[in-house]
């Protein structure tokens, strides 16, 4: 039954097909419903967004590296953030590490990759002719560019962008008069996240519908790539949590603009009593932490989603317990719910609460390492081609351990009370969910760019790319460790007030460096991303030489993805290198009757009740 | 005209990259590997993780040794030697695993680099695998939670009787401490009655707070539980006190306690690290605002008796500032002029 619908749909697109010449550039372009443009749309804003979000930090680092350095050359761009003397200002200080935050844990690492790989990855993997819909999912990418335009008129207003750390708690974030980005700048971070929200919504229920209903026939939930696993995941986690980041940010619009009492309480600032008592800050805190800490998993998910499918494909090897890995993907979706107050050990919170946080912290460490000891045996004994995409996936495993073992040390509530917002929390998170991200986009966009664009990005740049970035952001992040051990803490413009803190001025120098030069190496990657898109090597049709379904759509796909009928499946996507095939890769549109001299034992038995071929024809003739 | 041959050098250095880029792919195309699977560049990689691997372990082994003592404060607290041991357990667990699992990813990756006539070993489970690194994981965690647990457990146990209580009041950009005075009990407050001379609001309705102090410095005794009674006047704060492994947020609206045990004074500490200048620093690790990387305050560990000789000396807010004494109820007054000090 549901092929014939699947063919029905087929016949639709196809006939549209015909009338391709008169789709003009705006339904082409902008308002476009087809799964394929807007993936693209939310990689390149992604790749905007990224580029402001680093240079920020390029900015900070300067002033961290670099204490005493005249900054009146920047003045140009900044103006009156930087002071007579040609300093920076401490509170555009703020406002920078607040944006940079809020810009590369949502704009980039939700939306440029969830967005991107979600929507471009989940209809061709899984075999269907768009999303569920098109319209909606339309719509998430607007939301997404409203959200994207709001946010960037903050950075420009007088009194700055938001200013109170990517987490705003209030009542920094709540009062006008604490700080000068929680004036109109926190207003607008606030609305550009409702429509933020709003779109990732969108998105979500799209990428599930379409994962729950469109799959291709044979396509059980059993043999989707670990990419869509991921996916499904993910937008599972978004949807449960983002809305209560939504119930946070309208409480917080109440309490700043309607005079409501939620997050506030006993508070004199500016000269006088605030008549707001019985609220609490603490609050805000559980609501945004629920969110907060899955979003951490709605990043890290899709990356680790990804390099399964790209360790698996370029060690020509199956991936190592494929079940194990969907467990572990489900186990940590679950476990993301029921930590969040680990941020919080230290906030006055209850001491038992705290107790059971740390348990349900450090249990979440388990499916995690599941996953790196299945990446570990993937590897081994594989034949492993180094692709810039490998390179990345591999250098990702590296983060996910060294950061993940770091946060064993966070997990437990007595770790946590000396080094909660130190430099080793910033380590920590930079290693485990920024740059694992970052390195899972990289990863993804090379590996799957002969798809997007037709075209292959140069290998040997990219090559240089990952050695240079590699090697940077270890040289970046892992000094942090030091100084976070030392008791460093984060937020700080500057060190000297404190002798307890006044050390390691040359390893800051040399962290800031570092940032430099990496992300310098990231032009190469622009470079080769935008160059190879108009002048690259023209894509085989699998380069990769890859098992799952995109791989047999047309190199460029049309708008409907399968110009004929849309393959079936007939075995799970990591058959390579199976013993006795005759190449090292059998895709998965390959029904196990064509393969008798590699089946397995309980492959031989599915062979015989195989139906290939031509039954949907059929129908549909009849 | 110095940028602009900055300028005109930036662009002459990009254009001949962009050269030696073309150079090299139309090199590779007419070499014609641009087919095959494995270039030589996939030695090349596969080297480079092991040269990465032998690098970077190095780096992070040799300056880990070298730079010990200086990232690693020294410990003034009771509870602090117990984090210690806590930090430093895990870290030698974590250790371990991090070597091996790094070693292994980097050394995969070199040995099963890619070989024309070689075949990957087809092997896509083993459940007794998946069982052991399930296990394993499980349990070691398991103890260091158990530890950690205990810990913890001790650490927030509610204060002793005989605590010295504090308070700590965070404020933009600075903290203000009071102490409870002869009594030993901190008088009520109310943020409603608040002013500039009055910082805490001090209520002075409660005949608790009429010996309450506010000293120039802080001091704290050895060897005694001290208690800071912890609050925020505006935005949230955080007490963190490196040296004893001390940090509790200051929260508007909801006051928050940490109690702990000094075990070394300012001078024992200042003779351990050989500086004449050291002192025990309090900072603010909650982000508050434009100065939130200069609230500092000073905190000097006394022996008990030298303590006893400071605190004795101390006068009271009321004594210091009698005009509010006009806020004290009328059948209070007595009360007040008694355990101020004041002469009638």
């Amino acid at each position: 039954m549901s092929t014939a619908a699947e063919v029905n749909i087929g016949q639709d697109v196809q006939h549209d097909e015909h009338h391709d010449h008169e789709q003009s550039f705006i339904s082409k372009y902008i308002f476009t419903t087809d799964h394929k443009m807007i993936g693209k749309q939310f990689l390149v804003t992604g790749i905007m967004w990224g580029i402001i979000g680093v240079g920020m930090s390029v900015i900070f680092r300067l002033q961290l590296g670099f204490p005493d350095m005249q900054m009146e050359w920047l003045r140009p761009l900044l103006g009156g953030w930087i002071s007579e003397s040609g300093q920076l200002d401490p509170e555009f200080y703020l406002a920078l590490v607040t944006m940079h935050g809020t810009i590369m844990v949502f704009f980039v690492l939700t939306a440029g990759l969830s967005g991107t790989f979600s929507n471009y990855l989940i209809p061709l993997q899984v075999g269907a002719r768009d999303m569920a819909s098109g319209f909606m999912n339309m719509l998430s990418y607007w939301f997404f560019f409203i959200s994207s335009v709001v946010m960037m008129t903050s950075i420009f207003i007088e009194t700055g962008p938001a200013a109170g750390g990517w987490v705003v708690y209030p009542p920094l974030s709540a009062l006008p008069q604490a700080i000068q980005g929680s004036q109109l700048g926190m207003t607008l971070w606030l609305v550009a996240m409702v429509f933020f929200i709003v779109s990732m919504l969108l998105g979500g229920i799209n990428y599930i519908t379409t994962v729950i209903n469109l799959r291709t026939e044979g396509m059980s939930f059993s043999r989707l790539p670990l990419t869509i696993w991921s996916f499904f995941l993910t937008a599972v986690i978004g949807l449960l949590s983002f809305p209560v980041l939504f119930a946070a940010a309208l409480l917080l619009v109440f309490d700043r603009s309607f005079g409501t009492s939620f997050y506030l309480s006993d508070i004199y600032i500016g000269g006088e009593a605030l008549p707001n008592m019985g609220g609490s800050p603490i609050l805000y805190q559980h609501l945004f932490w629920f969110l907060g800490h899955p979003e951490v998993y709605i990043v890290l998910l899709p990356a680790l989603g990804i390099t399964s499918e790209v360790i698996a494909t370029n060690s020509r090897k199956p991936i190592f317990g494929y079940r194990a890995m969907i467990g572990s993907m489900l186990g940590i979706t679950v476990l993301s719910f029921v930590v969040w107050a680990h941020h919080m050990f230290v906030s006055g919170l209850n001491p038992f609460l705290g107790s059971v946080f740390m348990f349900l912290t450090l249990i979440i460490a388990i499916p995690s390492a599941v996953k790196v000891f299945n990446y570990l045996t993937t590897l081994w004994k594989g034949n492993i081609i180094f692709t810039p995409a490998t390179l990345f996936s591999i250098g990702l495993v590296s983060f996910f351990i060294s950061g993940g073992l770091t946060g064993i040390f966070l997990g437990n509530s007595v770790i946590d009370i000396q080094l909660h917002d130190t430099y080793f929390v910033v380590a920590h998170f930079h290693l485990v969910m920024g740059s694992l991200s970052v390195f899972g986009l990289l990863a993804g966009v090379y590996h799957w760019f002969p798809k997007m664009f037709g075209r292959m990005m140069d290998e040997k740049l990219g090559h240089i790319h990952f050695w240079m970035t590699f090697i940077g952001v270890y040289m970046i992040f892992f000094p942090m460790h030091y100084i976070g051990i030392a008791g460093f803490p984060r937020r700080y413009y500057s060190w000297t007030n404190f002798d307890a803190f006044s050390a390691y001025t040359d390893l800051n120098m040399f962290v800031s460096i570092a940032a430099f030069v990496t992300v310098a190496a990231q032009f190469l990657f622009l470079f080769n991303f935008f160059y190879s898109m108009y002048r690259g090597k023209k894509a085989p049709q699998n380069p990769w030489r890859s098992n799952t379904l995109e791989w047999t759509a047309p190199i460029i796909p049309e708008h409907g993805n399968w110009p004929g009928e849309i393959p079936k499946v007939y075995r799970w996507p990591y058959d390579y290198s199976k013993p006795g095939a005759k190449e090292d890769f059998i895709p998965q549109h390959i029904p196990l009757s064509q393969t008798p001299e590699s089946n397995l034992e309980h492959e031989v038995e599915l062979a015989k009740k195989e139906v290939v071929g031509k039954t949907a024809d059929a129908k549909s003739n009849t | 005209m110095f940028n602009l041959a900055i300028g005109l050098g930036v662009v002459l250095l990009l254009a001949i990259l962009f050269l030696i880029f073309r150079i090299s792919s139309l090199i590779s195309v007419a070499k014609g590997n641009t087919n095959k699977i494995e270039t030589s560049s996939n030695k090349i990689n596969g080297a480079m993780f092991i040269v990465f691997l032998v690098g970077t372990g190095f780096l992070f082994f040799w300056y880990s040794f070298k730079e010990f003592d200086n990232y690693n404060l020294p410990v003034a607290s009771e509870h602090g030697s117990e984090y210690e041991f806590l930090f430093w357990i895990t870290m030698a667990v974590t250790g371990v695993v991090f070597v091996l699992t790094q070693f292994l990813l980097f050394y995969f990756s070199w040995k099963y680099q890619y070989k024309e006539n070689t075949k990957a070993l087809f092997y896509p489970e083993n459940n007794k695998l998946e069982i052991i690194w399930t296990f394993v994981p499980a349990v070691v965690l398991a103890i260091l939670v158990f530890t950690g647990w205990r810990v913890w457990t001790d650490i927030t146990a509610p204060a002793p009787e005989n605590t010295n209580n504090i308070e700590i009041m965070g404020y933009q950009f600075a903290w203000g401490v009071r102490y409870p005075g002869l009594d030993g009990e901190l008088g009520n407050t109310d943020y409603r009655v608040i002013e500039a001379t009055n910082s805490f609001g001090i209520d002075f309705n409660d005949k608790a707070s009429y010996d309450d102090f506010i000293p120039r410095e802080m001091h704290i005794p050895k060897g005694e539980p001290v208690t800071f009674n912890i609050r925020a006047r505006d935005v949230l704060h955080s007490v963190f006190a490196p040296h004893f492994r001390l940090k509790m947020d200051a929260v508007p609206g909801m006051p928050t306690s940490f109690t702990f045990t000094a075990t070394k004074t300012t001078e024992e500490m200042r003779e351990e690290l050989n500086d004449p200048e050291f002192n025990y620093e309090i900072a603010c690790t909650e982000v508050c605002g434009r100065g939130h990387y200069s609230m500092k305050l000073t905190l000097i560990v006394d022996e008990p008796e030298e303590y006893m000789e400071w605190y004795a000396e101390q006068e009271s807010f009321l004594k210091r500032n009698p005009e509010y004494l006009s806020k004290v109820p009328t059948e209070l007054k007595e009360v007040a002029l008694l355990k101020t000090g004041i002469e009638n």
